[in-house]
């Protein structure tokens, strides 16, 4: 197969391969999703589309947040063209594997829709990037504000195991740990598969717990605050007692946050410990058990030096995961993104092996 | 404790402390009665209003209060007799600097906010300031409505006790947007800092998902919101239009912040010309402008990484000693201290000097 | 130094760019009002390919709120993530003095030393466009790239 041919011909000629952790896939259209959705939502979606939350209107960075030089030549959306990511990312890369996060909303109020949307994401998922590239990987796209009808997606389409993970999303309508989203906890349990939480997002809050912001930075550079209330959601709420298997990826929020927010939650722990009987362990015991943290957008510190302090304080060097974020704008370039040189063993670990244990590939 | 720890503290004692954050609870609405006018001491007695009702520190949770710090007949934080005994005298601290989160943020009837926090301030003066000539005080302001926290400003700004504004950090608007002109605008014309504490009381959740349902999180999670506040105070350009602007983030934590300000300066320099009057990178206004008390600390388990941080801080001038009293942070003295480690100089800044610059002590 | 022949000016019209590619390398050839100016296609932060990059004004504040917009398309975005560069000068703006891009020489050559196949101009080399595919005609002005060796 002439694809074949290729990879192994880039593969031993430069660049040792690669596991993405996050790639965005997109519909060229709207429309291209109404064949895959059930008929009787397929009217209805056309005419009103899904319902969100308030909107939030400011001046982005791109359209689309897209790498401006990510839009296929044949037209469509940045994404949405196979042969385009083949060239642009998984053949000038050398992608071994890559693993698709579909941001195509299935949070919207409607929870019925957001079911219909997500599987028919999800199938579309399967014709259009799974069966014809078999180095692309999928996150389930699933209706997460409800955790019954999320668990009955991923009961299923987990049958297909090029799914390796369930997608949820940094800004939702309650912290992650509340007991509303354990059943869909359960079913990625029960089918051995991580939760992904990917940026972005709203549940129709302020995107700060001090109102909301006016500028994209704050949007932007803030999600690693919407990460860190999940984090302390989910340890407080003691969902990883009730679900001692659950594995929890962070994608696209940064990682160099989390050390503090460890020591701070232990601090918060060693104090207020009888509120939270449930609890038996340090927070970030919790946390260094159950937590993936994809790289990108890469950790920049003010000097290089301290990337190696970071890697020592947040001590989960065999839970990160290499990301592209292709096609988005924030792209990390898989040989350039390290502000410093990594011990070899190590920097084959974060770009492959550490992926390659969680997802089992 | 051992001999050596001891002979530490003494001997930084002896050097001076100034002490940025002590904590002062007003106990009932009937102790503002002096200094309220007639009409609201009426609406109090027959309505049952009280001023704010819940408050950001639970009266008996093991954060809000030292196991011995409970006086007789009140709410830790109430006496002075017991704040001399055990904060003031045993650190022989030199100058104290009260702060008082009175939530009258959470009082939607706007003269009431405003009667409610002149009676606090009138308060603060009578009964602490004017009887401890080592305090000195924090400003309690109606912050929701920001032309009246203004003339609040303006009409205790003068009286050399005061030396901050009190902002919670929880808000219903970041404290950058520019609703807050007048408020800062005053700050800035009376020479105070703008001192910015843990809680508050407006009425969006304090985090980007919603609420979540343990004490322990909102503890935790409150070093989030600094974040955004101190984000958003930077992006909006606060510190370009009012350079002579001074911020203090109590009760905060800062080991956070080394590792925040990679990430805003990294997005600033792709994203400036939407905040295009920030004209240097976010980590220099902090230098600037900001400061953090050190309670809690938030440390890292280890301290070779507790020395990093604050290495990885690039200033020798942002950190300002505080017992944080009567908040149960830590169990002996020592432990309050900064870490051996560091240089006698820049001990002798945390503990004093900083604070003296800062706040022109 | 070789010259390496890349355009002829009406390739590159004023408020244009041609990105080409040079022993290797590839290079963005910009015409700023007449002025021609010549950037590496990398950018110096991850190598992002840079002059596929937006191009917009010079945006400065004395205050926030207000805006002074300036120099029209003068300022080069990385397509990745969006770090400016002055096409004039290759400096970027937020730390002009040690991050930069690469800049290379960009003269107009008359095609009468183009059209001279047994005596070129002095260390006139053909580009990628090899000088004699195009229509030359002696009204015809080139683009050059000075690339040092």
């Amino acid at each position: 197969m002439a694809t074949t041919l290729t990879r192994e011909q880039t593969r031993t000629r430069v660049k040792p391969a690669v596991i993405d952790g996050d790639i965005h896939n997109d519909l060229p259209s709207p429309q291209a999703l109404l064949p895959f959705l059930p008929a009787e939502w397929r009217d209805y979606h056309a005419r009103f589309g899904t319902f969100g939350y308030s909107a939030t209107a400011y001046p982005r960075i791109n359209p689309n947040a897209a790498r401006h030089d990510a839009w296929p030549p044949g037209g469509g959306n940045p994404g949405s063209s196979l042969t385009f990511m083949r060239e642009q990312l998984l053949d000038a890369w050398n992608i071994e594997y890559g693993i698709l996060n579909c941001l195509i909303g299935a949070g919207a109020r409607r929870l019925d829709q957001s079911a219909a949307v997500a599987q028919a994401i999800n199938e579309w998922q399967v014709a259009t990037w799974l069966d014809p590239e078999p180095r692309l990987r999928a996150s389930l796209v699933v209706p997460y504000e409800d955790g019954q009808l999320a668990a009955a997606e991923i009961d299923r389409a987990a049958r297909d195991r090029r799914f390796v993970q369930v997608l949820l999303i940094a800004r939702t309508a309650e912290p992650l740990g509340r007991r509303k989203y354990w059943p869909l906890y359960e079913a990625a349990v029960r089918n051995d598969l991580p939760i992904g939480i990917h940026f972005g997002g709203s549940g129709g809050f302020p995107f700060t717990g001090a109102g909301r912001p006016s500028y994209y930075i704050e949007d932007h550079a803030g999600m690693a605050q919407a990460f860190q209330s999940q984090v302390v959601s989910l340890v407080c709420e003691g969902v990883f007692e009730q679900f001692p298997t659950l594995k929890i990826v962070m994608i696209e929020g940064g990682f160099a946050w989390l050390p503090p927010l460890m020591w701070r939650l232990d601090a918060a722990y060693g104090r207020l410990r009888a509120e939270t009987p449930h609890l038996k362990r340090l927070p970030s015991e919790y946390i260094r058990e159950h937590f993936w943290i994809t790289t990108q957008p890469m950790e920049e510190p003010t000097k290089p030096a301290q990337f190696h302090q970071l890697l020592d304080q947040l001590g989960m060097s065999d839970r990160l995961i290499f990301a592209t974020d292709y096609p988005h704008w924030d792209f990390d370039a898989p040989d350039q993104a390290f502000p410093v040189r990594l011990d070899p063993d190590l920097e084959r670990r974060i770009m492959a092996d550490n992926a390659k244990g969680l997802y089992k590939f | 404790m051992t001999a050596t720890a001891t002979d530490r503290l003494a001997q930084i004692v002896a050097q001076g402390v100034i002490d940025a954050d002590l904590n002062v609870v007003v106990p009932s609405s009937a102790d503002l009665f002096p200094y309220l006018p007639e009409y609201w001491r009426e609406q109090i007695n027959q309505t049952g209003f009280k001023g704010p009702g819940e408050s950001s520190y639970p009266a008996s949770a093991e954060t809000s209060a030292r196991p011995e710090a409970k006086p007789d007949g009140g709410p830790a934080g109430s006496s002075l007799a017991l704040l001399q005994q055990q904060a003031l005298d045993p650190w022989g601290t030199e100058i104290g600097i009260l702060t008082c989160a009175y939530a009258v943020e959470a009082i939607h009837n706007p003269d009431a906010a405003v009667a409610m926090a002149s009676a606090v301030n009138d308060w603060l003066i009578a009964e602490w300031l004017d009887k401890e000539p080592r305090l000195r005080a924090s400003i309690v302001v109606p912050s929701q409505q920001p032309e009246l926290a203004a003339r609040e400003i303006d009409r205790v700004g003068g009286h050399p006790g005061f030396v901050q504004v009190y902002l919670p950090v929880r808000a219903e608007a970041p404290y950058g947007n520019r609703r807050y002109l007048p408020l800062l605008d005053a700050a800035v014309r009376n020479d105070l800092v703008v001192g910015i504490g843990f809680g508050g009381s407006p009425p969006n959740p304090p985090t980007p998902s919603g609420w979540p349902s343990y004490y322990m999180e909102e503890w935790a999670g409150m070093a989030s919101i600094f974040q955004s506040q101190l984000m958003n105070l930077i992006f909006e350009g606060v510190f370009d239009r009012f350079p002579a602007l001074r911020v203090t983030l109590i009760e905060s934590g800062f080991t956070w912040l080394p590792s925040l300000l990679w990430r805003w300066n990294k997005e600033w320099k792709g994203l400036r010309p939407q905040t295009p009057w920030v004209r240097r990178l976010p980590s220099e206004y902090v230098h600037e402008h900001v400061r953090l008390t050190t309670q809690p600390w938030d440390a890292p388990p280890v301290e070779a990484q507790f020395l990093q941080i604050i290495d990885q801080l690039g200033s020798d001038e942002l950190l300002l000693f505080s017992t944080d009293y009567p908040h149960w942070q830590y169990d002996t003295p020592e432990e309050a201290l900064p870490p051996a480690g560091l240089p006698d100089a820049l001990i002798a800044k945390i503990m004093r000097d900083n604070a003296r610059t800062f706040y022109r002590l | 130094m070789p010259k390496h022949v890349v355009a002829t000016v009406e390739e590159i019209p004023p408020g244009g760019r041609k990105v080409v590619e040079i022993a290797g390398r590839s290079i963005g050839v910009f015409n700023l009002g007449g002025d021609y100016f010549a950037l590496r296609n990398r950018c110096p932060h991850q190598g992002g390919p840079l002059c596929l990059g937006k191009q917009s004004g010079f945006i400065h504040s004395p205050l926030p709120g207000e805006y002074e917009y300036s120099r029209q398309g003068e300022i080069l975005k990385c397509p990745w993530h969006s770090w400016e560069f002055d096409i004039r000068t290759g400096q970027s703006w937020f730390d002009p003095a040690r991050v930069r891009v690469r800049q290379y020489d960009v003269t107009v050559a008359p095609a009468q030393a183009l059209l001279d196949r047994e005596a070129p101009a002095p260390g006139l080399e053909p580009g990628p466009y090899v000088a004699e595919t195009y229509p030359v005609t002696v009204e015809q002005q080139y683009i050059v790239i000075d690339l040092p060796g």
